[in-house]
């Protein structure tokens, strides 16, 4: 696993834009605000008001009910939403000071700097190798060296390297659901994206695999920002630090995890939590 | 904002985006506009090339009965009436044998395989090309509608419909080989239409004690019957704009005549022959008769497909 | 009904009235007997088709077939090398210009606009352009090629053939780029490729199969076709020199044959039908089976 590099700290003085370097940047508290957020499909309002702050390398979950709008917010980090017709919001998403929905904002280059990991695992029909070094070649990346070495730091990172080293050629569909999951992560990493989106990961694997990504998980938050929708309350209370509890399209409640699992401050909360709904 | 973009920053892995128009989006976007010009350039250069003769000749040409270049005498009645009866006739025969066949497709008499099989033997039916339909005609269907046309003539003669002397190369004979043509589109659509009926009609039907027939007659082709009437019409559009066979089998004759054992002719057969030799107002004559046929098959098509999808929006609803 | 007497003893199945469920029985046996021989019919003329295809084709089938040109009439000796070629040639033209006009279109509207009214119109146009009889085809390449160029030739032919196959590549096409799942998308989009490097890098090489089975049913069918060419491309005796003369084809050279009274021309007509006829099925054996959708 690689580690970050050291740089100074990166403290921006007011109104002047962070360029963030290919380095990770240390902990800050800022790094993902959601200001008065709303998010609408055609008529159809899904968010309302949501106001977060999200802070970097640590693992924030989204928990509710279906239907709540937690994936909804999750897919508006990376602009994914807007692959969908008749989208609309109000409101603003910011990361590092600077909103993603600013004219000079690349919505390529913003996706290429987060990652993204879907509830089910969609590797594409190609070998490990090729399904890894995709980010790659799309930005323009040709030295077989480079690729080479990205597989393999890629794998390791998402703990496959010794399970598929020998077979990095193999279509990537041979693999089992646990290890598809598992290869998207290394591909979703593999471009060193700031932060790493995931959207209920473990909901089509079997125990044994989720215990594996949810492992995963507490090694990647060291050097990525994540952010982890999940329907599992208890996978919720072991992997993330923070969390937030959203309900009909809003934030209920967000605050540090074991806060929320142990003492939460709103009843909707607690009865969530308790089983009594959801 | 100094028009950086957020995620700036550039290593050795990976190089920053920078925006650049999408010319292959252009590309297709230019190619997908041909294809709907297509329609237009297609209808406006016939008109264009037309024009001279529906200047001469206007409505007349829809109802003179004379096509003699020699003379610059150009009437289409005949051959509008021999597209018309050659279509509906092939029609009398290709639906209830379409039909058929479609139900055969559609219910389970027989096992999977030789269901498979005849949905084969169908697709094969269609892609057989035209000419091949025609040499065929020649020498197995004209000697058979000799012979047996003789016989009708002689036995029925005094209805006009049979009138001798009986033609191999006759309005029969072209509109027998068109229904085989037209039986897989009949097939294939009717086939459709019967499978999209939902399956809880037809166990309605079994509880209340229905035997297999009567539900595909009370139930079943009644709720698929706007599929099956599309399929009709798609089907007469098909026949309506059929060439080769036709002009092989029909006898290319410019009489009109109300016998079915006699030779007749076809818009479509009309172009195949007199194009290649045609100069002058001929051409125009022709491309006027061209116009006729695009637009009527257009129109037929344009309806059989609005009725295709009333009728699957109206099954739809039934579930 | 007392309840004391006991009731004769009665089968809980059998019907009132046993004359009404047997004429029942019968009825459905019947129409199911009718409606099973009408199906089994249909295949006696393609049987027929077939078996006089191959009984007056396959005598004359040598070499010397593909390699000669057609005898003047009355002679005995003579192949129709010339009209392959010419079929070939004009295939070829009309799938250089039909296939990427159709592919780059479908792509249009499946993967760039596929919710906008121009998509809506493209396939509603596709659909017309499809049921335009072929010989319409052959009056506009007619107009457009022929009577500018005041040459029958080969290029009127492909262009004829051009316009018959642009609708179905398209539709086909856009049936091929329907069948890739949208996960595949959602992730390039996720990884942030643009539309192109996903349509070019993931959709197209995944759709790739069925726009080949497409292509090679559209070419089956123009291969066939006859109204098209006969007056554009007209026919020809000999070899071909140049896209601009009138050029041979194995359709064209079935229709003015069939009504020969030589024989030998009569049976180079079942011949060319033979290798048509051969074509058409072995492209339709192959589409179905490759045409198999391959995603889990």
């Amino acid at each position: 696993m690689t580690t970050a590099e050291n740089t100074a700290s990166i403290i921006a003085p007011a109104g002047q834009r962070l360029e963030l370097t290919d380095d990770f940047a240390p902990g800050e508290a800022n790094f993902i605000e959601v200001k008065d957020f709303r998010f609408f499909y055609g008529k159809k309002q899904a968010l309302h008001g949501i106001n977060l702050t999200i802070p970097s390398r640590k693992v924030t979950a989204f928990i509710g009910p279906s239907g709540c709008g937690k994936s909804t917010l999750l897919r508006n980090f990376n602009r994914m939403n807007e692959l969908i017709p008749g989208v609309r919001h109000e409101g603003d998403i910011t990361i590092h000071g600077t909103s993603i929905y600013d004219p000079s904002v690349e919505i390529i280059a913003l996706r290429r700097r987060i990652g993204m990991v879907f509830q089910k695992s969609n590797p594409f029909p190609m070998s490990i190798y090729e399904n890894i070094v995709y980010p790659l070649r799309i930005a323009g990346q040709k030295s077989r060296h480079v690729l080479d070495e990205t597989v393999e730091r890629a794998l390791r990172s998402a703990a496959l390297w010794d399970e598929v080293k020998d077979r990095l050629h193999d279509s990537a569909l041979g693999l089992s659901g646990g290890q598809m999951q598992r290869l998207c992560i290394a591909r979703a990493v593999a471009s060193r994206p700031e932060i790493l989106l995931m959207d209920e990961p473990c909901s089509a694997l079997d125990p044994i695999a989720t215990a594996k990504v949810e492992e995963l998980i507490t090694e990647l938050k060291k050097d990525f920002t994540i952010i982890i929708v999940t329907h599992n309350m208890q996978q919720a209370s072991r992997v993330s630090e923070l969390t937030a509890f959203f309900y009909l399209g809003n934030l209920v409640e967000f605050d540090d995890t074991q806060k929320i699992f142990t003492n939460p401050s709103n009843q909707q909360t607690e009865d969530y939590i308790t089983g009594r709904f959801g | 904002m100094d028009g950086k973009s957020i995620t700036a920053g550039s290593s050795g892995a990976l190089r920053e985006y920078r925006p650049r128009p999408d010319f292959f989006r252009a590309g297709c976007w230019i190619a997908a506009g041909v294809t709907v010009a297509l329609l237009g350039f297609i209808l406006g250069e016939i008109v264009v090339k037309a024009w001279p003769a529906i200047w001469k000749f206007g409505f007349g040409f829809l109802t003179g009965i004379q096509w003699s270049p020699n003379r610059d005498l150009y009437g289409v009645l005949p051959v509008l009436i021999g597209t018309a009866a050659s279509s509906l006739i092939a029609l009398l025969f290709a639906l209830p044998l379409g039909l058929a066949i479609a139900i055969f497709l559609s219910e389970n008499f027989l096992p999977h395989p030789i269901r498979q099989t005849i949905r084969f033997v169908v697709e094969l039916l269609a892609s057989i090309p035209s000419v091949v339909y025609g040499l065929w005609g020649i020498f197995l269907v004209v000697p058979l509608v000799q012979e047996y046309g003789a016989i009708l003539a002689a036995k029925l003669g005094f209805l006009p419909v049979f009138a001798g002397p009986a033609y191999g190369n006759s309005l029969l004979t072209a509109s027998l080989v068109l229904a085989l043509m037209v039986l897989p589109t009949i097939t294939a659509i009717s086939r459709n239409a019967l499978i999209a009926v939902p399956p809880t009609l037809r166990e309605a039907s079994y509880a209340l004690g229905a035997t297999r027939w009567e539900t595909i007659l009370g139930v079943i082709l009644p709720t698929a019957a706007p599929g099956i009437v599309a399929s009709t019409i798609l089907g007469l559009g098909r026949a309506m704009g059929e060439t080769m066979a036709i002009a092989m089998l029909i006898g290319n004759s410019q009489r009109l005549t109300w016998s079915l054992l006699s030779p007749s002719n076809t818009l479509s057969a009309l172009l195949a022959n007199q194009f290649a030799e045609a100069e002058g107002i001929q051409v125009s004559a022709l491309m006027y008769a061209a116009l006729l046929l695009v637009l009527m098959t257009l129109l037929v098509n344009i309806a059989g497909e609005a009725v295709l999808r009333r009728a699957q929006r109206t099954v739809v609803g039934l579930k | 009904m007392t309840h004391l007497s006991a009731p004769a003893p009665r089968n809980f199945f059998t019907q009132e009235g046993t004359k009404t469920s047997v004429l029942r029985l019968f009825r459905n046996r019947f129409l199911t007997g009718l409606c099973i021989t009408l199906a089994l019919f249909t295949l006696i003329p393609l049987f027929s088709i077939i078996l006089l295809v191959l009984k007056n084709g396959l005598p004359l089938f040598s070499l010397s077939l593909f390699t000669q040109l057609p005898p003047p009439p009355g002679l005995e000796e003579g192949g129709f090398g010339n009209a392959i070629i010419g079929t070939a040639l004009m295939v070829g033209i009309a799938l250089t210009l039909s296939v990427p006009l159709g592919v780059l279109a479908a792509i249009y509207i499946t993967e760039y606009a596929p919710t906008s009214r121009f998509a809506a119109a493209v396939r509603f146009v596709a659909k017309l352009l499809t049921g335009i009889p072929s010989i319409i085809c052959g009056v506009f390449a007619f107009a457009v090629v022929v009577m500018t160029t005041r040459h029958f030739s080969a290029l009127a032919g492909g262009v004829a053939l051009a316009i018959l196959t642009i609708p179905t590549i398209l539709l086909t096409a856009e049936q091929a780029l329907l069948g890739v799942p949208n996960a595949y998308r959602e992730a390039s989009f996720g990884l942030g490729a643009t539309h192109f490097q996903t349509i070019f890098r993931i959709v197209l090489p995944d759709a790739l199969p069925a726009i080949m089975t497409g292509v090679m049913l559209a070419v089956a069918r123009a291969a066939g076709e006859t109204a098209p060419v006969l007056f554009t491309a007209l026919f020809s005796q000999n070899w071909i020199h140049s896209l601009m003369e009138p050029t041979a084809s194995l359709s064209a050279l079935i229709y003015n044959f069939a009504s020969l009274p030589y024989a030998y021309q009569v049976k180079m007509a079942w011949s060319a039908s033979l290798i048509l006829v051969t074509l058409v099925t072995i492209t339709n054996i192959a589409g179905q089976l490759l045409f198999t959708p391959k995603h889990r």
